[in-house]
């Protein structure tokens, strides 16, 4: 009798695993505290918003977004994540924004052939030899932007450049990626520490050193504190400052103002890009937030349509986790980029455009698009990368 | 190696060392006068800067705005004091340790729960927001140069009250002698207060000043405590003069080695090792300094003590 009653509850339980999911669950970790945190509260925001204006569902499955901090602690995002996969069982993950706590988050959800969704994060380790199979990018590689702005000095002529950014994966990218393209002469390259906040000693070695451009990819609250002093320090007006698109984006300006009109910086989206998709985007973003979305927010309504896109396509049944990757990884989604491509290594292959920080039509300080630096832009590394 | 870039970075230490000043004043006297290991200095440090934010937000000026938060911060100091602290006095450091640990835990989570876990923003009056020309060729925000005046300020302020008046005696006996002191018939309980309520203005002040350069953020006083403690190690403890001159050393120290050594591994090494070694070895400078200064003195340059 009892051995019949186990055989009954062990079947009741595989049966009940079998069925095609009725939900999704989607473990959202991301920075959403101190100087470094507004990034991923905008990513979070353009995550949730896309997910309400999908009527909660994605895919046509209701979804539960579980949203964690990883205060900006790769040790902290780590845990998360494996909280994430063994305890919450989540579908996807996603959110991340800093390179150095993916690199040590990003490991725990591939080993438990977990998507991973890059609303942000997209360092050359996964790039290239080190690609995963589980790791998809709705954002961009991090060498993307400062390969355009490599490129945008050398055409504006600037013939030395002096080099910053914090000492860590995504820092040292992204000055690699801002040399590949730039032809003129590299006068220094200082790695400040990363969430370094005084720039004071390094603002002065610039002024020293005379070079006809600065190129700081400083991301959060150090971009901030960055372009006030540079300011401050009176740089601004003999030596023009470079910055990448997310050293300029809609957080910084909010924070920093004025002082940032006339900065040039390229970038693969911008809030008036001109696509129904965008424009439908940035109308609901302001309606519900406030605010003007940031890059890092178009990046997390994104990966949501991302998802959405890939789910559809497997019509919800999401268990086969490598049909789910090659659908994530070769769908076609609505994406407010407009039409991109992805490449063999997960990350796309899109155009970057030059923006302007200037006023709009009401007098908001906000990036203009002025031009287009390259057009449908892989990454450097997709050759090295062994998956197909 | 210009004049300029030495200038600019002596006036860089310089402002750092004064601010560093300000925190390792109201320290050394805690500890000197009232024996007590306060980790708790650096909350007040951060509730100064708060306390800016908001009232400079609230006041729309700036100099109301230093006066509301450096009076708000010494009447917390104060009630701190009369409240907690003067339990601690008696006891063991161990205990003092601990229990002001405790301290910079809840301030930081009653910080968080007042203002958020987002940093507050606070800018640098319109006016002092550009630069100053010192020199063809060397502009200097103005906004540092107003923090070194403050500092020096201060400083001169400091040494007015611990020399020229009774007061300053008292906290000077008191720092050589507490057991004399107390039986000389000196109101050991009312100096006490004050004391701290004037470390808890000082910090406010750096607080204050700082906020605008650095973030305002939960958890902004730990770092600056460390430099603080190491301050009064090599100044000596109880000693005012030594506070300005470890911190001085210190300030100077930490900016010209962040500015020198990257030049002299870059002789040796590729950008990248140079520019990741020259500042982790000129962080390590000011702890190599503190261990020798250490060494030939151990009760530091300008001990109060005896």
């Amino acid at each position: 009798m009892r051995k019949n009653m186990i055989a009954l509850a062990v079947l009741a339980l595989v049966a009940a695993g079998a069925q095609a999911a009725d939900r999704v669950k989607v473990g959202f970790v991301s920075t959403l505290s101190g100087p470094q945190g507004a990034p991923g509260i905008d990513s979070r925001d353009g995550f949730q918003l896309a997910v309400k204006m999908l009527g909660g569902k994605l895919g046509d499955l209701p979804v539960e977004v579980l949203v964690a901090d990883d205060q900006f602690n790769p040790e902290a995002g780590k845990q998360v994540v494996e909280r994430f996969v063994k305890r919450d069982r989540v579908d996807f993950v996603t959110g991340i924004i800093y390179s150095n706590v993916l690199l040590a988050a990003g490991p725990t959800a591939f080993e438990a052939k977990v998507p991973y969704v890059s609303s942000n994060a997209g360092p050359s380790q996964l790039a290239g030899s080190g690609c995963n199979p589980y790791f998809v990018s709705a954002a961009w590689q991090n060498d993307g932007s400062h390969e355009a702005s490599g490129q945008y000095a050398t055409n504006k002529g600037f013939k030395t450049v002096y080099l910053l950014a914090p000492n860590y994966p995504a820092g040292k990218d992204a000055l690699t990626g801002f040399k590949r393209f730039y032809q003129g002469k590299v006068v220094d390259e200082v790695y400040p520490k990363l969430g370094q906040l005084d720039f004071a000693a390094e603002l002065a070695q610039v002024r020293a050193a005379k070079p006809d451009a600065v190129y700081a990819f400083m991301p959060g609250g150090m971009g901030v504190n960055f372009i006030k002093q540079y300011v401050a320090a009176g740089l601004s007006k003999d030596i023009q400052l470079v910055l990448p698109g997310f050293s300029a984006d809609e957080d910084t300006i909010k924070a920093v103002g004025e002082p940032m009109l006339g900065l040039f910086n390229p970038a693969h989206w911008s809030p008036d890009l001109d696509n129904a998709e965008n424009k439908r985007f940035v109308a609901a973003f302001e309606k519900e937030y406030g605010r003007i979305p940031s890059a890092y927010a178009a990046q997390g309504f994104d990966a949501a349509l991302m998802m959405d896109g890939a789910i559809r396509a497997m019509k919800g049944k999401i268990e086969d986790r490598d049909a789910l990757m090659r659908a994530l990884k070769t769908g076609k989604y609505r994406s407010v980029r407009g039409d991109y491509k992805m490449n063999n290594n997960g990350f796309p292959i899109q155009t970057y455009y030059l923006r302007v920080v200037g006023k709009d039509a009401q007098g908001r300080i906000v990036n203009k698009t002025i031009g287009t630096v390259f057009t449908n832009h892989g990454d450097a590394y997709a050759k090295d990368c062994k998956l197909k | 190696m210009s004049w300029i870039l030495i200038l600019e970075q002596t006036l860089n230490g310089l402002q750092f060392g004064l601010m560093l000043f300000l925190l390792a004043a109201g320290l050394t006297l805690v500890f000197g006068i009232m024996d007590m290991i306060n980790l708790a200095h650096g909350s007040l440090y951060m509730v100064g800067a708060y306390l800016m934010a908001a009232c400079v937000q609230a006041t729309g000026s700036f100099v109301w705005g230093l006066v509301l938060a450096v009076a708000g911060t010494a009447l917390i100091g104060m009630a701190l004091e009369v409240a907690l602290l003067r339990r601690l006095y008696q006891r063991d450091h161990l205990t003092q340790v601990l229990a002001t640990f405790a301290l910079i835990l809840i301030a930081n989570e009653l910080v968080r729960l007042v203002f958020g876990s987002q940093p507050v923003l606070l800018n640098t009056p319109a006016a002092l927001s550009g630069p100053v020309d010192l020199l063809p060729g060397l502009s200097y925000s103005s906004y540092r140069l107003l923090i070194i005046a403050v500092g020096m300020a201060v400083a001169v302020l400091l040494y007015v009250l611990v020399a020229k008046t009774r007061t300053g005696m008292l906290v000077r006996a008191g720092a050589s002698n507490r057991e004399m002191a107390t039986a000389m018939g000196v109101n050991i309980r009312t100096l006490f207060t004050i004391v701290f309520g004037v470390g808890a203005a000082l910090c406010a002040i750096a607080g204050a000043m700082l906020g605008p350069i650095l973030a305002v953020q939960v958890g902004m006083g730990e770092n600056i405590l460390i430099l603080a403690f190491v301050v009064i190690v090599i100044g000596g403890i109880g000693s005012i003069r030594g506070a300005l001159v470890g911190s001085l050393l210190v300030g100077i120290v930490d900016t010209i080695g962040r500015t020198l050594l990257p030049v002299l591994f870059r002789e040796f090494l590729p950008p990248a090792y140079a520019s990741n070694l020259g500042p982790a070895v000129a962080s390590i400078l000011i702890y190599v300094l503190m261990a020798a200064v250490l060494f030939w003195k151990p009760q530091g340059l300008f001990p109060a003590r005896g």
